[in-house]
């Protein structure tokens, strides 16, 4: 599956590159080293979603109704950030230890997908929503944006959680066809004819 | 001596339905996954109050009673899904030495979390160390509980 056709991208071409790093394949190969950034990031993604679900559920009004909500954002939120700057980190390792497989991976994509949702939600939330927050910062159940926000959070990250986990099965892997033809379309898969 | 026990818990009708189908091990693994994620929320969110970070404003008690029903529904979904995942492969378990590290570890984080941990953030010491000493354990429980977790997988 990682061999590469003149059809190949230059991404492909560039991922195919990386992975024939000598510390890609020392990592993937490794005993421990691999098993313990995979855990890292299994940790800190707890770290990092769970606290930030603790203050999606005080945007919602289901809970801390009485905590203000500048208080998530000041004093918890420092904690998320290092929670994601860590498991972002641990995971371009894992990413790195096998990038093409990775690449095509479908499930792979819908967590990229979901990261860029999460990531936009953050960025509107704190561009727009936070910035008024003195204006509702105790109201039991927070505006209806807030709320909104909080709602697509707990989602996208949910979304994360899931397909990162599935990422570990090859069913719709490139080398395992005949799939069916969105499936490859998302997986980007290159299939040549005669090889079904 | 405990062998039998776990090869009856892979004998299961549960377990069986698991191990023959190829979507349920890793449905219920991920929603186990989304459990430990609102697990780490609510036990971090008191213990890092504990401990002097986090939302310090408010009394211990309030955040440990408003975070309860939370932790409670964690708990849950992580039984409810662990018990599965572990019958359908309950013998592999069995030689497994991170499984026993996380299942002897579990019941002392339960355990430490809603008897002991519990009666002190309710209490509201203003004993800085004592507080302090109570969060640090429980993080440290249940870090062992989830690394060994993940390396059941690994091991």
């Amino acid at each position: 599956m990682n061999g590469l056709t003149d059809g190949s991208s230059l991404i492909e071409r560039f991922l195919a590159w990386l992975g024939a790093t000598p510390w890609s394949v020392a990592l993937l190969e490794s005993l421990y080293v691999w098993p313990l950034i995979e855990s890292v990031h299994v940790l800190t993604i707890a770290l990092f979603v769970g606290t930030a679900v603790m203050m999606d559920l005080r945007l919602l009004g289901f809970a801390f109704k009485r905590v203000p909500a500048s208080a998530f954002t000041e004093r918890l939120l420092p904690w998320t950030r290092v929670g994601f700057a860590v498991s972002l980190m641990t995971g371009l390792l894992v990413f790195y230890s096998q990038p093409v497989r990775y690449y095509h991976n479908v499930f792979f994509r819908i967590k990229v997908l979901a990261l860029i949702l999460a990531g936009l939600n953050v960025w509107l939330f704190h561009s727009r929503v936070h910035r008024r927050v003195s204006q509702w910062d105790l109201n039991p159940v927070p505006p209806r944006a807030a709320r909104v926000a909080g709602v697509v959070s707990i989602f996208a990250w949910a979304l994360v959680v899931v397909t990162g986990r599935m990422i570990a099965y090859n069913w719709f892997d490139c080398d395992l066809q005949p799939q069916p033809d969105f499936v490859n379309w998302l997986a980007g898969c290159v299939v040549e004819a005669g090889v079904e | 001596m405990l062998l039998p026990f776990f090869e009856w818990c892979e004998s299961t009708v549960i377990a069986s339905t698991i191990q023959n189908s190829l979507w349920l091990f890793p449905v219920i693994e991920s929603v186990h996954l989304l459990g430990l994620c609102l697990l780490g929320g609510s036990i971090l969110l008191v213990d890092l109050r504990l401990m002097g970070f986090g939302l310090t404003h408010q009394s211990i008690s309030e955040l440990n009673r408003q975070v309860r029903p939370w932790l409670l529904v964690a708990v849950t979904v992580m039984l409810v899904t662990g018990v599965p995942l572990f019958l359908s492969e309950a013998i592999k378990c069995y030689y497994n030495r991170s499984f026993w590290v996380k299942i002897t570890t579990l019941p002392l984080a339960l355990a430490f979390t809603f008897l002991v941990r519990n009666r002190i953030a309710r209490a509201d010491s203003k004993v800085a160390y004592i507080n302090a000493t109570t969060g640090a354990i429980s993080v440290v429980l249940w870090f062992i509980v989830a690394a060994a977790g993940r390396w059941i997988g690994f091991s």
